[in-house]
């Protein structure tokens, strides 16, 4: 996708206009933080787990180099063709090349937010290859060919009667009702068929598990192994971050991911891949890749931002961020959305692309409260805005008008005589009344929200007073 | 988050904030009723500012801590620094930290100055013990708990049970208590739309309780959320809990006079 996060101010604009948007946010988010909250209640070792997954992630980064070898050499004592990808043109090139070795004409492809990042869609029409989205809410947004604007759910921007129109105008055979059952039924049958003439069945990662090599995804649609299943060819593509050490690691991780992601105890399917087909076995693909993909992960290391690579990708910060409440994925104009998309965003392109996004938060600090591997995001997006200063990359107003500022602050006197200056100007402007409807320089509140009118003197000067008083 | 028994009488500075400076005195004139009702010799120092947000939220870490250096040297003879806010106070209490040379001797006396600190209403209950008595506000109210409060210095049950004591005042649940207002301080001002959207969610939020009456411990938050009220012409009323608790809530606070 074009990346439009230095356009985020006109995208959040346009986003506010959108009433259907606001519809669909508040439905699924509001449903999601109360299904999250249950299901943590009802688990009361979620904070020592919590603990330990942060421990396991921290530890498995600091000897990153020693569990990916680990993890190279089990899969490819299971029989998997490893790739190593340092860019995301490279990863593409390397799809590419399977695709055409394989002469292959479609692809099902299982959502994966390291697929968006890195551009699978360009790699498949480079190689000619039919692509076949098969989760449903990828499904409904390659119909309506939209980028995905959340992580878990790539087509909350949409409600479900946006979704009942769409199906109705794209589908070979329209919808039975608008009922949910109905149209994923309808998804199912327009899906079915291309599952099981797929040559090359694309998919992510959840995690890798370095001492057996295998590649854990979990799902919820069925839709996963009847990717991965029935082509020849299965790739996996997946980020260097998603690795555990062992398999009681895992563990931890899955019990997380499923109660942060969507308020649910397990998924629907936790599948291991250990492999391709072995003698003997029904089905599964003749050849087995995994490509490893870098994309600035190692600059991360050893960095403020290292603890961003813990992130399992569970979506809890923006289903809990007001921001993304109110405008949606779209606007952060990039593949990650939300808070968490706010730090990895300037880290995978360049805090210059992606200027507006640090300042894209009120540090209410409910994503760090709710992230499963506790992640500090407001005090890293704190941090991205102290290198934006330093980098110079202020807007000269906001810079000035700071200035101006920390000049009074630094000095009380002075500061003292200007807030009363202030106070003074605004009680004249009010003019005797309680509220001020509009005050000049302060637009943006005033469009929204009346102002107090401030009492007469400023505290200290009140209080300098009654001092006076006393004696 | 109890502490060791205080001094009988804790000489406190009290950290006005710029905010209650400008806007609203009345809520610094309730924190020196409260400190001294609970037995605190209060001095307000008057080489103070602002706590430093405005530029640590925009990365300017220099003039932070400038600003910071200003603070310290002004309130380091106290027993305790007290703020009638959780955002400023939890700046001076936990974000301070970083801003001076790792074993420097301004990071030692940071160290010590942002120990003892405290937001006001957490103050009262957890190292003072304070009891309110002989208060009165008769209303139904909502609380909203300001997020820097809440999750940088737990504040959540210490304004429940100051307010518990008080006579006529009953507290209905606020949907949401615990998310932000879209303040967000300099948020506000760079992102007034997206503010306002946020704001308006809550304004909707605490109309829907049927209370009269919004408190809080943050007058940014406060003044924020009294004046959408006001603006979609509601007639909720809107108080810092210390001007509940020191019986200076008259009016209609924070939502403005009518208008003559």
């Amino acid at each position: 996708m074009i990346q439009t996060s230095d356009r985020f101010r006109a995208n959040a604009a346009r986003a506010l206009q959108d009433d259907n948007l606001k519809i669909a946010l508040t439905r699924t988010t509001g449903l999601l933080q109360r299904r999250r909250a249950q299901v943590i209640d009802d688990y009361p070792q979620y904070a020592d787990a919590r603990a330990r997954a942060k421990t396991i992630k921290d530890h498995t980064l600091r000897y990153l180099d020693h569990y990916l070898e680990m993890f190279e050499r089990n899969a490819v004592a299971n029989g998997a063709v490893v790739h190593w990808a340092q860019t995301p043109q490279e990863a593409r090139e390397i799809i590419t090349r399977l695709c055409r070795e394989a002469g292959a004409q479609s692809a099902t492809r299982v959502k994966s937010m390291l697929g968006e990042e890195i551009g699978i869609a360009e790699a498949l029409e480079a190689a000619e290859v039919d692509r076949i989205e098969t989760d449903l809410a990828e499904h409904i947004i390659q119909l309506a060919t939209d980028p995905p604007s959340h992580v878990v759910m790539p087509a909350m921007h949409k409600t479900r009667e946006q979704v009942a129109d769409l199906f109705d105008a794209r589908h070979d055979v329209r919808p039975a009702s608008h009922d949910v059952a109905d149209l994923v039924g309808s998804a199912r049958r327009e899906l079915r068929e291309k599952f099981m003439t797929a040559d090359i069945g694309i998919s992510g990662a959840n995690f890798l598990i370095a001492e057996t090599g295998a590649v854990v995804t979990v799902t919820n649609e069925g839709n996963g192994e009847l990717t991965t299943t029935p082509p020849n060819t299965h790739i996996v593509t997946v980020g260097i971050e998603k690795l555990v050490p062992g398999m009681d690691h895992c563990a931890v991780f899955l019990r997380l991911l499923s109660r942060a992601a969507i308020g649910a105890e397990i998924t629907q399917y936790t599948s291991f891949y250990n492999g391709p087909r072995r003698d003997g076995d029904a089905d599964g693909p003749e050849t087995y890749h995994i490509v490893l993909v870098d994309n600035r992960r190692t600059e991360m290391l050893g960095g403020f931002l290292q603890p961003m690579l813990r992130c399992i990708r569970c979506g809890a910060c923006m289903n809990h961020c007001p921001v993304y409440a109110a405008v949606g994925g779209h606007a952060y104009g990039a593949v990650y959305p939300g808070p968490m998309g706010s730090v990895l965003t300037p880290a995978l392109s360049s805090l210059k692309e992606a200027k507006d996004l640090p300042h894209a938060c009120t540090l209410n600090g409910r994503c760090k409260e709710v992230c499963p591997v506790d992640i500090p995001l407001p005090d890293m997006l704190r941090s991205l805005r102290a290198r934006q200063y330093q980098g110079g990359l202020t807007p000269p107003v906001t810079a000035i008008a700071l200035k101006g500022w920390a000049m009074l602050a630094r000095r009380p006197q002075l500061y003292r005589m200007a807030a009363a200056a202030v106070v003074l100007a605004m009680r004249l402007w009010a003019r005797g009344r309680g509220r001020i409807r509009w005050l000049p320089g302060a637009g943006g509140w005033t469009r929204h929200r009346d102002l107090p009118a401030p009492e007469r003197g400023t505290f200290m000067q009140q209080y300098a007073a009654r001092q006076r008083g006393r004696k | 988050m109890k502490t060791a028994k205080p001094p009988s009488s804790p000489r406190v500075g009290l950290f006005v904030t710029c905010l209650v400076d400008a806007m609203r005195p009345n809520v610094g004139f309730a924190s020196l009723h409260l400190l001294e009702a609970a037995g605190c010799t209060v001095e307000v120092p008057r080489a103070q500012t602002c706590c430093g947000q405005p530029a640590y939220n925009s990365g300017d870490d220099a003039t932070t801590a400038a600003i910071a250096r200003g603070i310290i040297e002004a309130f380091e003879p106290y027993d305790y620094v007290v703020v009638p806010s959780g955002s400023c106070g939890a700046m001076i209490r936990s974000h301070f930290d970083g801003l001076f040379e790792d074993g420097s001797d301004m990071q030692a006396r940071q160290r010590a100055l942002s120990a003892k600190t405290w937001e006001i209403l957490s103050f009262l209950t957890d190292v003072m013990g304070f009891v309110p008595e002989g208060v009165r506000y008769d209303g139904m109210a909502t609380y909203h708990d300001s997020c820097s409060g809440l999750r940088d210095l737990g504040v959540h049950d210490q304004p429940r049970a100051l307010l518990d004591q008080v006579e006529g005042l009953r507290l209905t649940p606020l949907v949401g208590h615990d998310v932000c207002c879209g303040f967000g301080g300099t948020f506000c001002v760079k992102y007034p739309d997206i503010s306002n959207a946020i704001v308006s969610d809550k304004a909707e939020a605490i109309a829907d309780t049927g209370a009269d009456t919004l408190l809080a411990g943050d007058l940014g938050c406060l003044m924020n959320m009294a004046g959408k009220l006001r603006r979609n012409g509601e007639t909720v009323k809107a108080f810092h809990t210390v001007e509940v608790l020191a019986n200076m809530a008259q009016g209609p606070g924070l939502t403005g006079e009518e208008e003559a």
